[in-house]
């Protein structure tokens, strides 16, 4: 197996209240630098709350940010600060919401063209074969192309922006929250094509979502993040069947789940810490029941725990045993 | 074509259109019109009264004729108003598209231009102008356009930032777009509907002005005249001939009013929100019209709805929210109401006490008893003294819900005054007091915290600390854990839980999560296109669901601890409720279903604990009433 | 609080370099000698030269700007050669009267616009919101002059309930009565246009707001109708009205030109028109900076009230 992307110390700070003369009043750090491969034919599911960096990283692998540290590696070439028709045809987005990401003023024929024309310069007959070509893939009817983007229900719309991406031909695609916006019944429509997408033309996927079951249900590998940290990286079957750090155990054990009873892990409000006065340590530690000192002084690097075989990796100076129970 | 038709169908702005058309018609042709030369003086007949032989409209101090100089002056007014509105509007928008799209250094640079020129009363500018250049029409024209650009692009700038946010522009970079061609074909045809707004509600303001340098000399000079000049001239003879004042004075007021009228219908054609209704006001309890007798309810409990049906009209369609639903809640209960979007089960919450915003929204029908008070179609003010007092409300999206410049206490304090009459310090002490009960740390120094300065778990907190305030009988929550994280959701919901044992509460939970139905709610109703299609006790419908749709839907639900898998799907779409189709609404989704389902009205039927809308359930109801 | 007026003071100062900068430009594109204008028929070439030198006209550009803005810092705004008089005395006797006026306009379309506006969005399609559109249609559509004009032939010439000009009567008066009296039509004429733009605005910032979730919010916790109106919902539109009152000023300001020319109100704008048509350079200069620092200064006030208004904009 060969790597399809290669994140090295990607890193993202915000400067928040420019001013003229001085430095910015404080650095807000989105995304921690972070290290990790994506194999080829793999989906690497991207978990974590609000405010945890995962839309931000998102949009630097697609060049729609610039990184403020790191390198980004696509089939094993370098490609930070080039222009994103170059990413292009590398790596592609698929949006959260369906109908924003669609221009209203243009026709679905027009949004399909746009990446054919000027990502692979095709003529038109080329062009309209191969819409033709990809509508069939994602099961649209040719007759919507004539259509305007209001025209659309959510799962539809979402059907044209997963087409458009697969225009642009690209092997790694970005999925960023694709099925957040979906009802239940669609969103299954929507993973299952993606899935089906996957094996058909030999994708890679960055899914990125913040509802656990349905990232468990569709990766390869899953990563937690929390507070622009990766904190867990292990095997999709793996990760909320047994979570080595605290934040992944308390994210399976917050998720609702039918028959089980209705628990507060916590048993108190808790909240993020502030990010423009961030914690010295780990993010985690003060809603942590087994921080220690050392946890407040230094924040934990991502490694697999010492004695321990395999690939499972944690960021956590007190890994959990598997059934360890800690909430609750 | 919606466009046109949309203008036409506005009285008023047809009427400002043909006026203008005339008034344009009557401006290019006045060269051909059989009139007098306007600039020929003739000081013996100076003031001749309108409606005199040979002068219609009579004649100004120098006894030139005044239609004549009315139609030439009207010619040159507009020409120069119209002039001055594209020219400032093409700048502008320039300047404003690229500030906006650009952003960063450029848009700083520019902005900061223009705000300096915004910073003098633009008069100043103009007469600056004017000072600088001489005076004389084509430069009264420079001055009033150059004095508009600012305006223009500070308008166009904020919406193109907001365009050039929007995801289809990001997708266009990354289909390989450049910038010039992402600002022509994505870009500028979102903003040429504001540009011609901008400038159809502005173009009778440019001829207002143009005239007004007229008016004060420094524009059209002797003895070329326009309407301001005319007024100007005629300013000296008011009160011994004032015709000769009114004759152009009315005619600016003709034009600007017609233009105004045609740039206001523009507007309105043009603007999304007015055509989808979303600017029009909301009245404070739902519009009721009833269409049959107000049913007997069926069952007991502290609230009770009973066959009932909301409706939305929107110009001629009618969209059927919510279709004969009858729904029940025991006190401590907690009933759950389940759909997907568009199935009606938050408009049904709303309707109870009248808060589906109208227009338009009118509840047809059924009846909605909380403590043997019928509250469909109760007068307004009956209406608002149960609301929150009795039954109160949490909603979903808490930073939308609260008021984001009162402080926390002061929004509980109001809950709480509003229906008892308790001094301010009093009222705060219980604000803090509830504080306390939903668990939020250092109640006091919160209670003095605006919403913004909160974050959303704790802002959904002060929400059901709000719905509390004046301890009353039932809480209809409409998705409050919706658009929070999964661990401060875990908190909310034991919360809420918690609550209801304390206290008693009847809870109508809205909701579309079937886990969180499982772990809070006893008995459950699900919603499809607008009807229940299947109701019972939580645990029975959750394990041997009897609808098909409600058996699919489980499905559906990815549960977490099952690894990698392919997931169930429904094929198809729910059907919209403005052309729902005979029978069963979910027929055409359902593999069960055959011709009978299409047929007809399906009743939902059943056992006294279980129900089922549906001729094929997949699992037979038992007999024996509970 | 002080903090954040200091920010703003402090943030007004390149905006006040930059308003002299462009008003100096302006200037110095007119073309022909000033000189020549203010000697007239005494432009004998060493008059000219001389009165040159003593203007420091023969310095380059940028030398005379830096003397011109060093001199007005010092409060020295140069001499109008057509009233022989500093140009500071002439420009602050005349601002006070336009501040009467204008001040009084705007204090009027303030709370005429507002109150019209939130009526006729509460009443949105009833019979005051028909009656208030058609007024404000009507009162944004007239020219403020000509409507000036009107009133004094109505109100003045026929009924003779009014002064028909000036500011004070020319025998007797000098009080306050008589100030009011003659103020009343010129007040109402300027503030006609910026009601109707209040009001126009105020009714839309209500409907949006009428729309959102904290005035369901409110409904639903039994606020009574009138208090949602005038308290929850005026209270979250006024932060988009405010910002529209601080342009407004800036209009009532501008339209107070034409209203002094009609009413023969001795103020700034009477004062700039004749000093352009009598090429008063010094004088059209300074009264344009005086004029545009004040409005700026208006600005900063207007700033601080929404930041009084709206805990969001940080102090």
């Amino acid at each position: 197996m060969s790597t399809a992307l290669k994140l090295e110390n990607l890193s993202k700070t915000f400067e928040v209240g420019k001013r003229m003369f001085r430095p910015p009043k404080a650095m807000v750090h989105a995304v921690r630098p972070i290290t990790l491969e994506v194999e080829k034919g793999e989906t690497l599911g991207i978990v974590g709350e609000s405010g945890c960096g995962k839309s931000t990283l998102a949009r630097m692998l697609v060049g729609l940010l610039d990184p403020t540290e790191g390198v980004i590696e696509i089939d094993g070439a370098a490609l930070d600060n080039a222009d994103p028709s170059e990413f292009g045809k590398k790596i592609q987005y698929v949006f959260q919401d369906p109908i924003s990401s669609l221009n209203p003023r243009k026709s679905i024929k027009q949004v399909m063209e746009a990446p054919l024309k000027h990502l692979h310069g095709m003529d038109k007959v080329t062009r309209d074969a191969r819409i033709r070509e990809i509508f069939a893939s994602v099961n649209l009817r040719e007759e919507f192309l004539e259509r305007y983007p209001h025209e659309f229900s959510g799962g539809q719309a979402q059907r044209i922006g997963i087409a458009r991406a697969l225009a642009a031909d690209a092997s790694t695609l970005i999925l960023d929250e694709p099925v957040s916006a979906l009802d239940v019944s669609v969103q299954a429509q929507v993973l299952n094509l993606l899935e089906k997408l996957k094996s058909d033309l030999g994708l890679t996927y960055l899914f990125i979502s913040h509802d656990l079951a349905v990232v468990e249900a569709i990766s390869t590998r899953v990563a937690v993040l929390y507070f622009g940290t990766l904190v867990e990286l292990a095997q999709a079957e793996d990760i909320f069947r047994a979570p080595k750090h605290p934040y992944t155990k308390l994210l399976a054990s917050s998720a609702p789940v039918v028959g089980r009873p209705l628990t507060n892990p916590e048993g108190k409000a808790t909240d993020l810490p502030d990010p423009l006065n961030p914690p010295k340590g780990c993010a985690f530690a003060a809603r942590c029941p087994k921080a220690t000192d050392i946890c407040r002084q230094s924040p934990p690097p991502l490694a697999v725990p010492t004695g321990e075989a395999g690939a499972h990796q944690v960021a956590c100076y007190h890994p959990l045993e598997e059934g360890e129970q800690i909430f609750g | 074509m919606t466009f046109l038709k949309l203008l036409i169908r506005n009285r008023l702005a047809a009427a400002g259109a043909v006026v203008m058309a005339l008034v344009l018609l009557l401006a290019l042709i006045t060269p051909i019109l059989p009139l007098p030369d306007p600039d020929v003086t003739n000081t013996s007949n100076r003031f001749v009264k309108p409606f005199s032989e040979g002068h219609l409209l009579g004649t100004d101090h120098l006894g030139r004729d005044l239609l004549a100089r009315l139609m030439y002056g009207t010619r040159l007014s507009l020409a120069v108003g119209i002039a001055a509105a594209i020219f400032a509007a093409i700048f502008g928008a320039a300047i404003g598209i690229i500030a906006g799209y650009f952003g960063g250094k450029t848009d700083n640079i520019i902005m900061r231009g223009v705000d300096m020129l915004m910073a003098f009363p633009y008069i100043l500018l103009a007469l600056a102008i004017v000072a600088a250049l001489g005076p004389g029409l084509t430069n009264a024209l420079i001055a009033v356009a150059a004095v508009n650009i600012p305006f223009f692009a500070r308008n166009i700038r904020g919406v193109t930032v907001g365009i050039a946010h929007k995801e289809f522009v990001d997708a266009a970079k990354l289909a390989g777009e450049g910038h010039l061609r992402i600002i022509l074909t994505e870009i500028l045809p979102n903003v040429i509907p504001v540009i011609v707004i901008a400038m159809s509600t502005t173009i009778g303001w440019m001829i207002l002005e143009t005239a007004g340098l007229s008016f004060l000399g420094l524009g059209s000079q002797p003895p070329q005249a326009d309407l301001g000049s005319m007024l100007g001239e005629a300013r000296s003879a008011l009160i011994t001939n004032p015709h000769t004042s009114i004759v152009p004075g009315v005619m600016i007021l003709i034009i600007v009013m017609a233009i105004n009228l045609l740039g206001d219908g523009v507007r309105d054609a043009l603007d999304p929100r007015l055509r989808s209704g979303a600017l029009t006001r909301p009245r404070p309890s739902t519009a009721v019209a009833r269409t049959s007798e107000i049913p007997k309810p069926r069952e007991t409990g502290t609230m009770v709805l009973t066959d009932l049906e909301t409706q939305f009209h929107v110009g001629q369609r009618v969209y059927k929210a919510v279709s004969k639903v009858s729904l029940h809640v025991e006190p401590g209960e907690c009933l759950g109401v389940i759909g997907e979007s568009g199935s009606g089960k938050s408009v049904t919450a709303l309707s109870i006490m009248g808060l589906v915003a109208s227009p338009p929204g009118v509840i047809t029908g059924g009846s909605a008893r909380y403590d043997e008070t019928e509250l469909i179609g109760a007068p307004y003010e009956k209406l608002r003294r149960y609301r929150g007092d009795k039954v109160a409300y949490i909603f979903q999206d808490p930073l939308a819900t609260l008021h984001p410049l009162y402080t926390v206490g002061d929004q509980l304090c109001e809950a709480i005054r509003v229906h008892h009459k308790v001094s301010k310090k009093e009222a705060w002490q219980r604000a803090v007091a509830l504080l306390k009960q939903v668990r939020i740390p250092n109640a006091e120094g919160r209670a003095k915290v605006y919403p913004h300065e909160m974050s959303g778990g704790m802002r959904q907190r002060v929400g059901i600390a709000m719905a509390l305030a004046n301890d009353p009988d039932v809480i209809i929550a409409d998705e409050p854990t919706t658009a929070l994280d999964v661990t401060v959701q875990a908190q909310i919901l034991a919360l809420l839980n918690d609550l209801r044992k304390e206290r008693g509460l009847s809870i109508i939970f809205i909701t579309h999560d079937f886990g969180v139905v499982a772990q809070l709610c006893d008995r459950v109703a699900v919603m499809y296109a607008g009807r229940i299609v299947e109701t019972g006790p939580t645990q029975a419908v959750l394990d041997d669901a009897a609808h098909p749709y409600t058996r699919r839907l489980i499905a559906c639900v990815p549960e977490l601890g099952e690894g990698r898998r392919e997931l169930h799907a429904i094929p198809g779409l729910p059907p919209a409720v403005d052309k729902l189709p005979a029978g069963c609404a979910f027929a055409p989704r359902c593999d069960k279903a055959d011709a009978l389902c299409q047929v007809g009205t399906i009743e939902l039927e059943g056992n006294g604990t279980r129900a089922v809308r549906c001729i094929f359930p997949e699992t037979k109801l038992s007999e024996d009433v509970a | 609080m002080g903090g954040y007026i200091l920010k703003r003071l402090v943030s007004a100062i390149p905006v006040l370099f930059g308003i002299t900068v462009i008003v100096f430009l302006i200037m110095a594109m007119i073309p022909g000698d000033p000189a020549l204008a203010i000697l007239g028929s005494y432009a004998t070439p060493e008059n000219v030269e001389k009165l040159n030198r003593d203007l420091g006209l023969d310095q380059p550009l940028v030398a005379r700007y830096f003397i011109w803005l060093g001199n007005m810092l010092t409060g020295d705004f140069g001499r109008s050669f057509s009233l022989n008089r500093p140009v500071i005395d002439e420009v602050l006797d005349r601002f006070s009267a336009t501040l009467i006026l204008a001040g009084t306009s705007f204090v009027l379309c303030a709370i005429f616009g507002i109150a019209a506006g939130v009526v006729s969005a509460a009443r949105q399609y009833g019979f005051a919101d028909k009656a208030i559109t058609f007024a404000v249609l009507l009162g944004i559509s007239i020219p403020s002059f000509f409507l000036g004009m009107m009133m004094i032939l109505l109100f003045a010439v026929r009924w003779k309930m009014l002064p028909v000009s000036g500011m004070y009567a020319i025998y007797g008066g000098g009080d306050l009565p008589d100030l009011l009296n003659h103020l009343i039509m010129p007040a109402i004429a300027l503030a006609v246009v910026a009601t109707g733009v209040v009001a126009r605005l105020s009714r839309s910032a209500m409907l949006e707001v009428l729309r959102q979730d904290f005035v369901r919010t409110a409904r639903a916790k039994g606020v009574r109708e009138g208090r949602v109106i005038w308290g929850h919902a005026l209270r979250a539109a006024m932060v988009s009205i405010i910002p529209v009152l601080g342009v407004q000023a800036g209009f009532v300001l501008s339209g107070a030109v034409y209203i002094e020319m009609v009413f023969q109100w001795p103020g700034v704008g009477r004062m700039l028109v004749d000093a352009i048509l009598k090429r008063d350079i010094l004088l059209v200069q300074g009264g344009v900076v005086f004029v545009a620092a004040c409005y700026v200064m208006f600005n900063i006030a207007v700033d601080v009230a929404q930041s009084l208004l709206d805990p969001r904009i940080k102090t």
